[in-house]
């Protein structure tokens, strides 16, 4: 299944990527196993977009898609199926903070 | 032909200056990691070309940045830093247990002989150690756990480990430095650790002579005579002759001994150099004239160095890192501030020119003389 990742800016640069990233996730598409495909293409990535150990969300990104903030999802809940099959990209997005 | 390297760490990106030994024109490199806080960059002695950089951000945590070709590229490598065991409570800033939690790596100190090994001082504060290069890191615990931790509590910055000093004739024994815990030293390479802050006085803490609880900003000495240390403490100029046993006070005829940075001449031990800033709650220099002081006789006499310095409407601060020697002949003097110059002296602070004036504001500067 590929899915479409968008980063911060930061991230992309980062991780030497263009504006989005196509990943190759087997099994269900959730945001869990998106973002291990993600971690495990790009190690720099890990702890970045969720903490070491935890595994939980840093605080100042939230998750988007098709129109729908999935920041407080389970990790395990299936995303969208337009973003399962590629039609839309799951959005990484930094929280417009600080100067 | 000999030249010199500046490491620049600032709010918004790190910084590469090079100059020859004349240290007349300098080229300028970076933003390298533009718009992450960069705390520390910091060379190997043991290969000038192995740079470790501290980045970070609030957003996206903590990546250190290795470079093996003295910073035109860069790889990010390990950034897991995992307190050893339960991590247990310090004292949050209203004296109530708080957790210890990883925020940042606020300075990183490479082995004098090995450039793989690296050591990391981190907030929540803890020392680390990768002996690969940054990829893995592991918490060195005897410091955290020696006994005084639960009573560690934050300074206005964090509680931070900031300083970590090798011995250079002696690799097993380190100095480190904690804003608000005082000053720690380790004869077994980091196994056990014992506080070294007898003599410290201050006014702030419940009992001012505690054996923890001082807000020691930096520490330096000179490669030769490692017993002795000088102290830039929140307030108060300190001296040690016997590696860290006791303190005295060397603040002298300083306009004021509030300050944060400190650093000794690359040739003569008994020279010294601190930037006075006006107080605890106002951070910038007294006057508003920005003056280095030096002194020949490892303190309490001390004489303003200020040509090439702003002398009037300068309200910057240097930060504890932000000062550094190289060890040409004559030996030169950097330091960075709030306001994004960072100033160079040829002549052991005679004269002062800034390399930049313009860069975010300097959280480090560090400084690698190259052969």
């Amino acid at each position: 299944m590929k899915v479409r990742v968008v980063l911060p800016p930061h991230l992309r640069k980062l991780a030497q990527l263009g504006a989005e990233v196509e990943l190759e996730v087997d099994g269900a598409v959730t945001q869990r196993s998106v973002l291990d495909a993600l971690e495990a293409r790009y190690p720099m990535l890990r702890g970045t977009i969720r903490e070491h150990g935890t595994q939980k969300r840093r605080p100042f990104l939230r998750f988007f898609a098709c129109n729908q903030d999935l920041s407080h999802e389970a990790p395990e809940t299936p995303l969208p199926a337009a973003v399962a099959t590629g039609e839309e990209p799951f959005l990484i997005v930094g929280a417009i903070a600080g100067g | 032909m000999s030249g010199v390297r500046v490491l620049v760490g600032t709010r918004k990106g790190a910084f590469v200056l090079t100059a020859d030994g004349k240290r007349e024109k300098w080229d300028v490199s970076g933003p390298h990691f533009g718009g992450w806080e960069i705390y520390h960059v910091k060379g190997s002695p043991a290969d000038p070309n192995r740079l470790y950089a501290s980045q970070s951000s609030s957003w996206f945590g903590q990546v250190i940045q290795r470079s093996n070709d003295g910073g035109e590229t860069w790889q990010p490598v390990g950034n897991t830093f995992t307190y050893a065991g339960v991590a247990g409570t310090h004292q949050w800033y209203d004296g109530t247990p708080h957790p210890w939690e990883f925020k940042r790596v606020w300075h990183l100190e490479p082995s004098l002989t090995d450039p793989e090994t690296v050591y990391a001082g981190v907030e929540d504060a803890a020392i680390f150690r990768s002996r690969d290069g940054g990829t893995n890191w592991e918490e060195l615990p005897g410091l955290r756990e020696h006994g005084s931790g639960p009573r560690w509590q934050p300074g206005a910055g964090g509680m931070c480990l900031h300083t970590i000093l090798i011995d250079p004739s002696d690799h097993e024994r380190l100095f480190i430095a904690i804003s608000a815990a005082g000053a720690f030293r380790t004869e077994d390479g980091c196994q056990t650790w014992q506080p070294i802050n007898q003599g410290l006085r201050s006014e702030h803490i419940p009992d001012p002579t505690a054996d923890v609880g001082h807000c020691v900003h930096r520490i330096a000495l000179h490669r030769s005579r490692p017993d002795v240390l000088f102290m830039q403490k929140h307030w108060d100029v300190m001296r040690s002759d016997d590696a860290g046993d006791s303190w005295r006070e060397v603040s002298g005829n300083l306009p004021t001994d509030f300050g944060f940075c400190i650093d000794v001449h690359a040739h003569e031990p008994e020279t010294i150099y601190v930037v006075p800033i006006k107080s605890d709650s106002e951070h910038y220099p007294p006057d508003g004239r920005l003056r280095v002081y030096r002194s020949r006789c490892g303190g309490n006499e001390w004489e303003p160095l200020t040509h090439g310095l702003p002398q009037r409407d300068c309200y910057v601060n240097v930060l504890r890192d932000a000062m550094a020697v190289d060890s040409l002949d004559s030996c030169g003097i950097y330091f960075g501030t709030t306001g994004g110059q960072v100033y160079a002296s040829s002549d052991s602070g005679e004269s002062w020119a800034p390399i930049v004036r313009d860069f975010p504001a300097v959280l480090s500067v560090e400084v690698q003389t190259l052969s």
